[in-house]
């Protein structure tokens, strides 16, 4: 696989990012709940194939990179009562993520 | 098995409805066949017909899947207990630390999240069952259960203090949700009062439930 066949990553661990509100029908790997939330890179996994297109025997190309947000619960789920610091992380590729 | 006790009649005379049979018979079919469970199998028969696969093939996977067991991860986690070399691969190579230690590298990426006095990990799927099998073989029933999948996601706390894992409030609970190509293990805490453990005696406290987090490695 071809490193040109992968998009270049915009983000660093430690960056603010929000998640793109977006609805598209189709096979999506971003959980709805954390649709158009705040987070911050926690890491870059690495370029996978975009699982949108690889559900529907596509080949997924250019790899997208994928990264681990990470996202205080009380921002995610207002009624959050646990800890003030718990954390959910999540993956998500990098064509769901904008600044934060 | 529909004749696993003893009583007296003739099993030679299959054809004889006039012997007193006692029990009712059980159907041939215990099993449902679910519109998956069809297109499994389907599927199944045609790559055979196709000679891309073989029964034989198919058979040995699923005998390897059955074969596997927690004790690959927990054999991982004890050594990352007693070398802290190890302890540093795995945390930063999960999938290397596999091969170190001669079984599979996997294939998922494998992230291992670390239990420590100020953090606690618990590792959920909430699109599917996504789980590290080749290490833990496969997942509990509960961890693909809507329950657990859509309740640990946002009342971790009250999720966890059910399976008897009670967190203290000054510990962070992280939620490690599995939605695309990492697959995730708890690396827990070592329990206190097992200085000098062999490995092997370390790795019999590390269950299936504390490499996922909704349960600490027991205690000696």
């Amino acid at each position: 696989m071809a490193a040109a066949e992968s998009v270049t990553p915009q983000f660093r661990t430690g960056d603010r990012v929000a998640v793109r509100a977006a609805y598209p029908i189709g096979h999506v790997r971003t959980p709805y709940y954390i649709r158009g939330k705040r987070g911050v890179i926690e890491r870059l996994c690495g370029a996978y194939g975009n699982p949108e297109e690889l559900a529907y025997a596509r080949p997924g190309l250019p790899k997208q990179p994928l990264y681990r947000v990470r996202f205080l619960q009380r921002e995610v789920w207002p009624a959050y009562d646990g800890s003030p610091g718990d954390t959910v992380d999540v993956e998500i590729f990098q064509h769901w993520l904008e600044r934060g | 098995m529909p004749h696993d006790h003893d009583h007296p009649h003739d099993h030679g005379n299959l054809h004889d409805h006039a012997q007193p049979h006692r029990h009712p018979p059980r159907p041939d079919q215990d099993d449902t066949i679910t519109q998956w469970r069809a297109m499994e199998i389907a599927v199944r028969e045609l790559l055979i017909e196709k000679g891309i696969l073989s029964a034989e093939e198919v058979r040995r996977q699923v005998e390897d899947m059955d074969n596997r067991t927690p004790l690959l991860g927990a054999t991982a986690v004890a050594r990352a207990w007693t070398d802290p070399e190890y302890r540093k691969l795995l945390l930063s190579d999960g999938n290397a630390a596999c091969e170190v230690l001669g079984m599979e590298r996997g294939p998922y990426k494998l992230v291992v999240v670390e239990n420590t006095d100020q953090v606690h990990n618990v590792i959920v799927c909430t699109l599917c069952s996504c789980y590290p099998r080749w290490l833990l073989g496969l997942p509990p029933d509960w961890y693909k259960s809507r329950n657990y999948r859509s309740r640990v996601i946002n009342q971790p706390r009250d999720v966890l203090r059910e399976f008897g894992t009670a967190i203290p409030g000054h510990v962070t609970v992280r939620v490690h949700d599995s939605t695309a190509d990492m697959r995730y293990l708890v690396l827990p805490k070592r329990p206190a009062g097992t200085e000098g453990w062999s490995e092997e005696k370390l790795a019999a406290l590390v269950s299936r439930d504390s490499m996922i987090g909704v349960a600490f490695a027991q205690n000696p």
